[in-house]
C-alpha cells in the first residue's frame, strides 16, 4: 500500500520558558486512502506533531516523508509550495479570509498555485461548494456566513488543489454535534468516494472511534 | 515565482475593505507632497525673484577709479631705510582724477570681446536739488537711457514716463520719487539743479523712478550721459563708471582680475559686491528644504503607523495564507504593493493639489513698492519639483511599508493558529 506520510525519529525541543522535550522518537505512517485520528490529553504534543507533519513548524529533527519525498530541511518557499499542492487544512477556528467572499475564499490557494486558468479554478471551487451542499453561499463575504457554514468553507478550500493529505486540527472542536457529525460524515465520504488521506487531532472520542484508526499519544510519546 | 495577479487582488481587497484608513494614508502622503511642491515652488520663485532683481540690474563687473592712499609710500621707495621699521602718519589718498583713465578706449576694447554682451559707461555726479531757498544733496547718473533698459532692465524702475522720453530730451530728468514727492514735482515741471561749484541747470521732468529703497529714492536721479558731461563741465571722455554685463556670470570673477591687472582700474565683480545676498538665498534654500524634508517624513510616519495597524489586525488572514501555501515574501509583497498604492495615490493626488495650490498663490495680488514689476506671488513651477516629489513619495512609502511587511513575512503562523 502506498504511503503517503511517513515521519521517523521526530524529536522536538521547547527552550521557552522552560527547556522541556516536547517530541520523544515519533516515529508512525499514514497509508494512502487511511482516515486516522490522533489523541491524547492537552499537553501531550499532538497539536505540535500536527504543525510539524503539515510541515508549518520546522524546528525538529528527525526525518518527514510525504509521497515518499523527505521534506525535512526544505527551503521554506518549496514547503509553502508543497502546503499549497499537497496538503489541506482544516483548523479548529474557522480561519477564513473574512473580508473575501466564500468563493474567493475557496479559490485563492488554487490561484496561488496557478496551474489552471481562473475558469477552471471557478468551476472547481463551485464543484466543490456543490459537493459539500453549500453552492448558495458562493457570493456571500465569509464574515456573514455560521459557524458550520465556514467549516464547510474550509474544508472546501482545502480541497480545491486536490491535495495529497487533508490536515486537521480539532476540526470539530467548536461545532455542535449536529455540525460535527456533519463534518464527519464529509470527511468519511472523501475518503470513500475520493480515496483521500486524512489525520485528525480531535478531543472528541465519539468521533476518533469512527475513525480507521486511533493514534493515542501520551507525554510526547505515541503508545498505541 | 510570484503570482503578481493575486498578490494584487488580495491588497486591493485590504485596501478597499479598510477604505478609511487606506484614505486617511494615502491622505497623509497626499498633504506632504502638495505642501513640498507648494512650499518649494513658491519659495524658489521668490528667490528666483530676488536674484533676478539683483542679477539683472547689478552689472556684473563694475569698473571705477577708486581713491585710495599708495600701496607704497614713499619712504617705502628709500633704500637706505628699507631694512627698517617705519610709521607713517595721517596718510593720505593719493590725488588722481575721479574719472577713469582712458575710458573710451578701454570701452571700445572691452565691446570686441565676444564672452561680453555689453558695456555700458556712466557719469556720476554730487549735485543739489534747489526748491527755493531749500537745497537738497543728491546724485546724478548720466547713462545711455535705450543701452541701460536693454541691459539692466532700468525701465522696469521708472514708474511714469519713459527711459524713450530721456533719450529724446537732452534737458530731461528722470526723479527719484522721493525728491519728486518732497518737492511737490509732477512730470512735465521743471527743477533746478546746482553742481557742487555752484552752476545752475533747469531740467525737465520726463520722468519718476522708484527703486523701492527710499534712500535711494530720496537722491538719485539720471540724465543722458553728455548731458551729465555738461552739467559738470567735463570732456566726453570724462567716464566714471563702466558696467559690464556677460554672457556667463561664472566668468565674472576672473574676468575682473584680468581687467584690473591690464588696466590698473578697480574692478568688482558682482559675487564679490553682493557676498550677503548670496548667503541670504542659499539660507532660504536650505529653509525650504529643510521644512519640506519634514512634511514627507511626517507623511511616511503616518504610513508606517497605518499598515502596522494593518498588519497586527491582519494576523488570522496572514496565518491562513501561510498554512495554504502563500510564501513569506508573497505576504511581503501583499502588503508592499499595499504600501505603493497608497504612496501611488498620494503621490499623484499630492502633485496636483500642489499645483493646483501654486498656481492659486501665483494668482494672489503681491504688490509692494520694493518690486514695481511684481504683481501677483512670483511661483516656479520646476518639472524637477514634481519628479523630486513623486520619487520621495515613493520612497518613504516604500521604507513606512518596508519594515512592517518584512514583519509580516517572519509571523510565524503556528503561533496565531495555536494561540487561538
Amino acid at each position: 500500500m502506498d504511503i503517503v506520510l511517513e515521519a521517523k525519529n521526530i524529536n522536538k525541543n521547547f527552550q521557552k520558558p522552560v527547556p522541556f522535550h516536547v517530541l520523544k522518537d515519533i516515529n508512525f505512517k499514514i497509508n494512502k486512502g487511511e482516515f486516522a485520528s490522533i489523541m491524547g490529553k492537552s499537553g501531550c504534543g499532538k497539536s505540535t506533531l500536527l504543525y510539524i507533519l503539515s510541515t508549518l513548524d520546522t524546528d525538529y529533527s528527525g526525518e518527514l516523508f510525504l509521497n515518499n519525498e523527505l521534506i525535512s530541511k526544505k527551503s521554506s518557499d518549496y514547503l509553502s509550495y508543497i502546503r499549497n499542492k499537497h496538503i489541506g487544512f482544516v483548523f479548529q477556528f474557522h480561519y477564513l479570509l473574512s473580508e473575501f467572499s466564500v468563493l474567493e475564499n475557496v479559490m485563492l490557494p488554487a490561484k496561488k498555485l496557478a496551474e489552471k486558468t481562473l475558469k477552471e479554478i471557478e468551476f472547481d471551487a463551485m464543484s466543490k461548494l456543490k459537493m459539500l451542499n453549500i453552492e448558495h453561499l458562493t457570493k456571500k463575504r465569509a464574515s456573514r456566513i455560521s459557524g458550520g457554514e465556514k467549516q464547510r468553507v474550509a474544508i472546501a478550500r482545502a480541497l480545491i488543489n486536490n491535495p495529497s493529505l487533508i490536515i486537521g486540527d480539532e476540526p470539530t472542536g467548536n461545532l455542535d454535534s449536529h455540525n460535527s457529525s456533519n463534518v464527519f460524515n464529509i470527511f468519511r465520504q472523501l475518503k470513500e468516494e475520493e480515496g483521500l488521506s486524512l489525520l485528525v487531532v480531535t478531543h472528541d472520542h465519539e468521533f476518533a472511534e469512527k475513525t480507521d484508526r486511533i493514534i493515542q499519544m501520551e507525554d510526547g510519546k505515541i503508545i498505541t | 515565482m510570484v503570482n503578481w495577479s493575486v498578490i494584487l487582488s488580495i491588497a486591493k481587497t485590504h485596501l478597499l475593505s479598510k477604505i478609511k484608513q487606506t484614505s486617511t494614508a494615502a491622505m497623509g502622503v497626499m498633504f506632504g507632497i502638495g505642501a513640498y511642491i507648494t512650499l518649494v515652488s513658491f519659495m524658489t520663485g521668490l528667490n528666483t525673484m530676488l536674484d533676478d532683481l539683483i542679477i539683472n540690474q547689478t552689472p556684473h563687473i563694475h569698473i571705477y577709479n577708486e581713491i585710495k592712499p599708495s600701496k607704497k609710500q614713499p619712504v617705502d621707495l628709500y633704500k637706505e631705510t628699507q631694512n627698517t621699521f617705519n610709521i607713517v602718519h595721517s596718510i593720505k589718498p593719493k590725488l588722481s582724477q575721479k574719472k577713469i583713465h582712458n575710458a573710451l578706449p578701454i570701452i571700445q576694447y572691452l565691446k570686441t570681446k565676444k564672452n561680453i554682451r555689453g558695456v555700458i559707461p556712466q557719469v556720476k555726479a554730487t549735485i543739489f536739488y534747489i526748491a527755493g531757498s531749500i537745497e537738497l544733496g543728491g546724485s546724478l547718473k548720466g547713462i545711455h537711457p535705450l543701452e541701460e533698459a536693454k541691459l539692466f532692465n532700468l525701465e522696469d524702475y521708472v514708474v511714469k514716463g519713459t527711459l524713450q522720453g530721456l533719450q529724446q530730451n537732452n534737458n530731461g530728468i528722470i526723479l527719484g520719487k522721493g525728491i519728486a514727492e518732497k518737492m511737490s514735482l509732477k512730470v512735465g515741471n521743471r527743477i533746478q539743479i546746482s553742481t557742487i561749484n555752484g552752476d545752475v541747470f533747469p531740467l525737465k521732468i520726463v520722468g519718476f523712478y522708484q527703486s523701492g529703497i527710499a534712500e535711494i529714492d530720496n537722491i538719485q536721479s539720471f540724465v543722458n550721459l553728455k548731458t551729465a558731461q555738461r552739467i559738470i563741465g567735463k570732456s566726453e571722455d570724462y567716464i566714471t563708471d563702466i558696467n559690464i554685463k556677460l554672457h556667463d556670470i561664472s566668468e565674472a570673477v576672473s574676468l575682473s582680475k584680468k581687467i584690473e591687472n591690464q588696466f590698473r582700474v578697480t574692478a568688482v565683480d558682482i559675487e564679490t559686491a553682493n557676498a550677503q545676498f548670496e548667503t541670504g538665498t542659499s539660507i532660504r534654500n536650505l529653509i525650504t528644504y529643510a521644512v519640506s524634508i519634514t512634511l514627507l517624513i511626517v507623511a511616511g510616519f503616518g504610513i508606517y503607523n497605518i499598515l502596522n495597524m494593518l498588519i497586527y489586525e491582519k494576523m488570522n488572514d496572514i496565518a491562513i495564507l501561510k498554512a495554504t501555501g502563500f510564501s513569506g515574501i508573497d505576504v511581503q509583497l501583499i502588503f508592499m504593493s499595499q504600501a505603493m498604492i497608497i504612496g501611488i495615490v498620494g503621490g499623484i493626488l499630492g502633485l496636483l493639489v500642489g499645483y493646483l495650490l501654486a498656481k492659486f498663490i501665483s494668482t494672489i495680488p503681491f504688490e509692494t513698492e520694493a518690486l514695481p514689476t511684481i504683481n501677483t506671488y512670483p511661483v516656479n513651477l520646476d518639472p524637477m519639483f514634481f519628479i523630486i516629489g513623486i520619487s520621495f513619495a515613493l520612497i518613504s512609502t516604500f521604507l513606512a511599508g518596508y519594515l512592517p511587511s518584512r514583519k509580516a513575512k517572519k509571523i510565524d503562523p503556528v503561533k496565531i493558529i495555536r494561540g487561538q
